[in-house]
């Protein structure tokens, strides 16, 4: 079933096209990768999808529902959870209460002026962080942790609102090297057990290609290029526009030649 | 003096929580241009600013012209010849461009001819026309060459070029290419960072690929292009 | 009313926006290079206005000649130039880094010292300066007399704005600071000593000001109190026009000299609040001003300013609060009529400067008015009590509703902005609320103020209404602290740590913000109703800068990262106020300097000290 359906996108800043005539779909479960060099619009199709940025035409598609530019709050409730690419967490709570705070707004209970926020939530916060494997630091102050871990918690942030979609801006950049395999396939593990939808940036092909189900190549704000890992490695338009064209190779040549 | 312009050993950086780099070791011999290659988010553009003082160091040394230069301010370190090309540009944009090339005027070592205007123009001849024009009614690519300018108005030993080819028409990037050989002949020493293998290929002596915040290869750009491993593995999808 | 009549006018408006021009081009120049808010450019405009009636009577001594009234004026703004040199490298130098709230603090110590300053020098008469020779007369225009020297000012705006502009294109100084306004660290990486080109830049604001203050000596005579009146007004200037724009302050400085000089004629007793006005609809639609640009993303997360981990109390801490309560219920019983006096005070306080505490600390809300909602609360009450002849109870219940109707209507803007903008827009929403208090005489008396809001027959006696107080603001402030561990108050912290991540998980960020603004608005209405009974008169001075600084040097001084620091800090401030404001005719010297002692030396406030205290305590063990 088809979970989230961009149909033809556009954006522009000023005289810039970010995004032209972008149209993907997602499925529950599946992993899809949107890739591009800079510049090629991955976050402007990403904020889009999210709600940071309303497209100048086109329409979003959550399960059926139309969600083009509603704000991320309202995004977030009908279950959407996002991390981003330098984490965005509370950095004067623990980790446990990081979650519990999510709990509580997905729960609808920001206003409430009686109960104490720690004791709210507290089990499904520590359940959560059990699921990204951080239950044992639930109690330690976020900003102590390994950028590593404050990226698993940020996802433990992101399922408290039991999302059927998962928005990841570069989920594995700023990580040590080891590190970034471990959250890719705990994303994945998590998102085929539970049947959510991730769709993700990212600059680290590997995590790419060992991870996404299906890829969407961006370039220029247009998808050059859409399919399987297999599919997109073997797309020879792909290759030139991480290659160069060959005509131009040819030109820079010369104009070495010239110089020597 | 020995022929090592620019020394890095054991640079470690980051942001806030965030580690970009791990342990990056790179030599810029004079006059010669090197290139850092790798991915989107590998941790090029780090070690540029971290060289350049504009992100303090976590660990590691840097070494400009024999002096120890690690945690100076980036005014010291451009003042004692090292030139920096960001990659966003960051043109004055307020300013025209004559004045965003006053803003990096300084006067050359004794005994070396300084850089003017007139010069730059005859390098980059665009930006002769549009001198009392303000940087941001200017096309990227002429921003760009602006930067280079503005840069190379400070007379500098060597420099740093982030993503010099990044998001430029082909026919700008060949202007672009011949820039940086301008420089190697003027004697000025470029490390350049870049994930373009053909510009790459066309500028540079030598090559560095650095993945994930530590280097991953060392060699002369010959080398690289014909170690087909490294390139499938560090550079391409 | 005929065309001449209405030239005139305008061209009065004029004047006066040519004169707040050239003060106003100084502190946006100094704010777009250096990013601070110099709360301290209104001393500079001041005492550029004292060195002038110093030195031109003397220079107009050796000739009365036009040419040396303006060759003293330009000493003057020089002298002052100076000082802004001096100010750079003691102060300002050592705070470029540190959040804006302590940098606007710090400065505004400078303010206080300035101010003691003058009075030691110049004495606390006003100095009436000497007209200018060859502009003393006045001039015809279309049947209506002018003074000649306000047709100069008109000039002086525009050329001082010609001056700027050629110094800012046809410089090589003018061209580094237009660079450093958009790119500072840019600038550094291409070999410009940025410590030279701030200081040269104080220079420059400050000689702007001084410039601006010695104009000014044939139009006002030169008092103490100069400072504060213009800066807000310059305030308003450049946040109009956009911080950092030298043009954009020009134009809002005609704009608002035209909407003066006509709002005069139109609403006599509210044009300040006009203007004020003016300010909040172009923040709420440009909210960089005019011309101004969003300042360059701040980037990386860091640890917010403000309350941390809110514990809940260990057993020291629960028997430090017994006994603090119970210290403040046996005052009267053991304490004589002043120190009776000083504990109800003390409770008052720091009932406001806990709720100033629960924005700033545990909001980010950083808010340079808290004192309106104060003084409203006050004025409500007072004014019930004395135009209306309610009684005590009644009139005491309004003052928390009246504080909160006004958080919540000057809130409603506030939280659309953030930052040095947000800080800048509080300060404009409580001049409002003074000007008005102020201007409004036949309600509010004025300056005098309202006297007689005294307590109802059974609670006149100082210990009867001192436990009144201790029931009000022990309640407000436990209930408050109540809050911080509530849902609620974790949702404020939780936009102030990250507003990204807090609309991610379906936090609506401005309206918590609002009803947060909200609730420490009738906190503070609460607790300038009690005040008020406790003394049984009010005045402006409630609401003014000072009052709103002292709550924010009261949370400084507690430690703004602990919960209860503000508490603390206001009973210790009001303490150190009233031991050493009766030995010294320089309290306010000694105030300034300790609020910069504290900023600079002490940023985490006594919370702070005894948190490192007993983290010591609590590592002993460990180490043993």
């Amino acid at each position: 079933m088809t979970l989230l359906a961009a149909a033809g996108l556009n954006k522009r800043f000023g005289g810039v096209v970010a995004a032209k005539d972008v149209r993907f779909a997602l499925n529950a479960g599946e992993m899809l990768a949107i890739i591009g060099p800079n510049g090629a619009g991955k976050s402007t199709t990403f904020n889009m999808v999210g709600g940071q940025l309303r497209p100048d035409s086109g329409r979003v598609l959550l399960a059926g529902q139309d969600i083009t530019g509603l704000p991320p709050r309202e995004v977030c409730r009908l279950g959407v959870g996002r991390t981003f690419q330098v984490a965005q967490t509370f950095l004067s709570m623990t980790v446990a209460q990081n979650v519990q705070m999510a709990l509580i707004a997905h729960a609808g209970r920001t206003r409430e002026l009686v109960s104490r926020a720690e004791a709210l939530y507290r089990a499904q916060a520590v359940a959560l962080l059990g699921k990204v494997g951080m239950a044992a630091d639930a109690d330690r102050p976020i900003g102590e942790l390994a950028y590593g871990d404050v990226k698993r918690v940020e996802l433990a942030i992101a399922l408290a609102a039991s999302p059927r979609l998962l928005l990841m801006d570069e989920p594995t950049a700023g990580m040590a090297p080891r590190e970034r395999a471990s959250l890719m396939q705990l994303t994945a593990g998590i998102a085929r057990e539970e049947g959510i939808g991730v769709l993700f940036t990212e600059h680290d092909m590997d995590a790419v290609f060992a991870h996404a189900d299906r890829i969407l190549v961006l370039v220029r704000g247009e998808v050059i290029a859409e399919g399987t890992p297999e599919e997109v490695r073997a797309n020879e338009q792909v290759k030139r526009v991480y290659l160069g064209t060959t005509g131009h190779k040819a030109a820079l040549r010369a104009r070495r030649a010239a110089h020597v | 003096m020995s022929d090592t312009v620019l020394q890095v050993e054991q640079l470690a950086a980051g942001y806030g929580p965030a580690e970009v780099l791990f342990g990056v070791a790179l030599v810029l011999r004079r006059g010669e241009v090197a290139a850092l290659m790798g991915r989107n988010g590998a941790g090029k553009s780090t070690t540029l600013k971290t060289i350049m003082g504009l992100l303090p160091p976590r660990a590691g040394r840097v070494r400009l012209a024999g002096q120890d230069i690690t945690g100076w301010a980036p005014y010291r370190i451009a003042r004692l010849g090292l030139g920096y090309v960001p990659e966003e540009r960051r043109i004055f944009t307020d300013l025209t461009v004559a004045e965003n090339l006053e803003v990096g005027r300084r006067p050359a070592q004794p005994g070396r001819e300084a850089w003017t205007p007139e010069k730059l123009f005859a390098i980059f001849p665009n930006l002769a026309e549009m001198r009392r024009r303000r940087a941001s009614a200017m096309s990227g690519g002429e921003q760009q060459m602006l930067t280079i300018a503005r840069t190379l108005m400070g007379n500098p030993d060597a420099v740093l070029l982030d993503e010099p080819s990044e998001g430029l028409a082909p026919v700008i990037v060949e202007l672009m290419a011949e820039a940086v050989l301008r420089m190697k002949e003027e004697g000025i020493a470029v490390l350049l960072s870049e994930q373009n293998l053909d510009f790459a290929a066309a500028v540079a002596d030598r090559a560095y690929v650095i993945e994930k915040g530590s280097i991953r290869f060392q060699g002369s750009m010959a080398a690289l292009e014909a170690d087909e491993a490294i390139r499938q593995a560090y550079l391409t999808v | 009313m005929d065309a001449g009549f209405l030239l005139v006018q305008s061209l009065s408006g004029l004047a006066s926006a040519s004169s707040l021009f050239i003060i106003a081009s100084g502190l946006t120049l100094v704010f777009g290079v250096t990013r601070i808010v110099n709360f301290a450019h209104g001393s500079f405009y001041m005492l550029g206005a004292y060195m002038a009636v110093t030195v031109v009577p003397w220079l107009l001594e050796i000739e009365r000649s036009p040419w040396l009234f303006f060759v003293g004026v330009l000493i003057s703004a020089a002298v002052v130039g100076l000082l802004g040199v001096a100010m750079e490298l003691l102060l300002l130098r050592r705070i470029y880094k540190v959040p804006e709230l302590f940098q606007l603090l710090a400065t505004f110590g400078v303010v206080l010292m300035v101010q003691d300053a003058v009075l030691k020098i110049w004495g606390p008469v006003d100095i009436t300066g000497p007209r200018a020779p060859g502009l003393r007369h006045g001039v015809e225009i279309m049947g209506q007399r002018f003074p000649a020297y306000e047709l100069f000012l008109i000039c002086a705006g525009p050329a001082v704005l010609g001056a700027l502009w050629l110094l800012m294109h046809r410089t090589r100084f003018g061209v580094l600071i237009r660079a450093a306004t958009r790119d500072r660290e840019m600038v550094g990486a291409l070999g410009v000593n940025q410590a030279m080109l701030f200081t040269g830049t104080l220079f420059l604001g400050a000689f702007l000001a001084g410039l601006g203050g010695a104009l000014q000596i044939p139009r006002v005579s030169a008092s103490a109190q100069m400072d504060l009146s213009i800066i807000t007004e310059v305030f308003v200037v450049t946040v109009i026009g956009g911080m950092g724009s030298v043009t954009g302050a020009f134009l809002a400085a005609v704009l608002i000299g035209q909407l003066q000089a006509f709002g005069v004629l139109v609403f006599p007793k509210i044009t300040l609040v006009l203007v004020f006005l003016l300010m909040a609809v172009v923040l709420v639609v440009k909210p960089w001003g005019l011309l101004g640009k969003p300042e360059p993303a701040a980037g990386r997360a860091t640890l917010p300013e403000g309350i941390l981990h809110p514990r809940g109390f260990a057993l020291p801490e629960k028997l430090l609060a017994a006994l603090a309560v119970a210290a403040a219920l046996a005052v009267p019983v053991f304490g004589d009529a002043y120190a009776v006096k000083v504990a109800t005070e003390v409770l008052v306080f720091a009932l406001a400067a806990f709720s100033l505490h629960f924005l700033v600390g545990n909001g980010g809300i950083v808010s340079f008015g808290h004192a309106a909602y104060f003084g409203l609360g006050a004025y409500a009450s007072g004014l019930l009590v004395v135009r209306l002849g309610v009684p005590m109870e009644p009139a005491l219940l309004v003052a928390p509703v009246a504080g909160a109707a006004f958080a919540f209507l000057f809130g409603f803007f506030v939280v659309r902005l953030s930052g040095i903008y947000l800080a800048m827009l509080t300060l404009a929403f409580a001049q409002i609320a003074y000007a008005v208090c102020f201007q409004w005489v036949e309600v509010t008396g004025g300056d005098n103020g309202l006297v007689g809001v005294w307590p109802s027959a059974w609670a006149t006696s100082r210990h009867v209404y001192h436990y009144i107080v201790a029931a009000g603001a022990i309640a407000g402030i436990v209930a408050l602290r109540h809050v911080i561990y509530a849902p609620f108050g974790a949702t404020l912290r939780a936009a102030r740590d990250s507003a990204p991540r807090a609309d991610a998980i379906g936090i609506d960020v401005r309206t918590h913000q609002l009803l947060g603004f909200t609730m420490a608005g009738g906190a503070a209405g609460l607790a300038g109703g009690l005040y008020a009974f406790s003394k049984g008169s009010i005045d402006p001075t409630m609401l003014a800068i000072p009052m709103s600084v002292d709550f924010l040097a009261m949370i400084l001084l507690g430690g703004i990262q602990t919960v209860m620091g503000a508490v603390v800090g206001a009973g210790a401030f009001h303490a150190i106020k009233d031991i050493f404001m009766p030995l010294t005719d320089y309290w306010r010297f000694l105030l300034g300097a300790s609020i910069i002692a504290l900023v600079l030396l002490f940023p985490r406030g006594l919370g702070g000290a005894f948190a490192s205290v007993r983290a010591r305590v609590a590592a002993e063990p460990a180490r043993a």
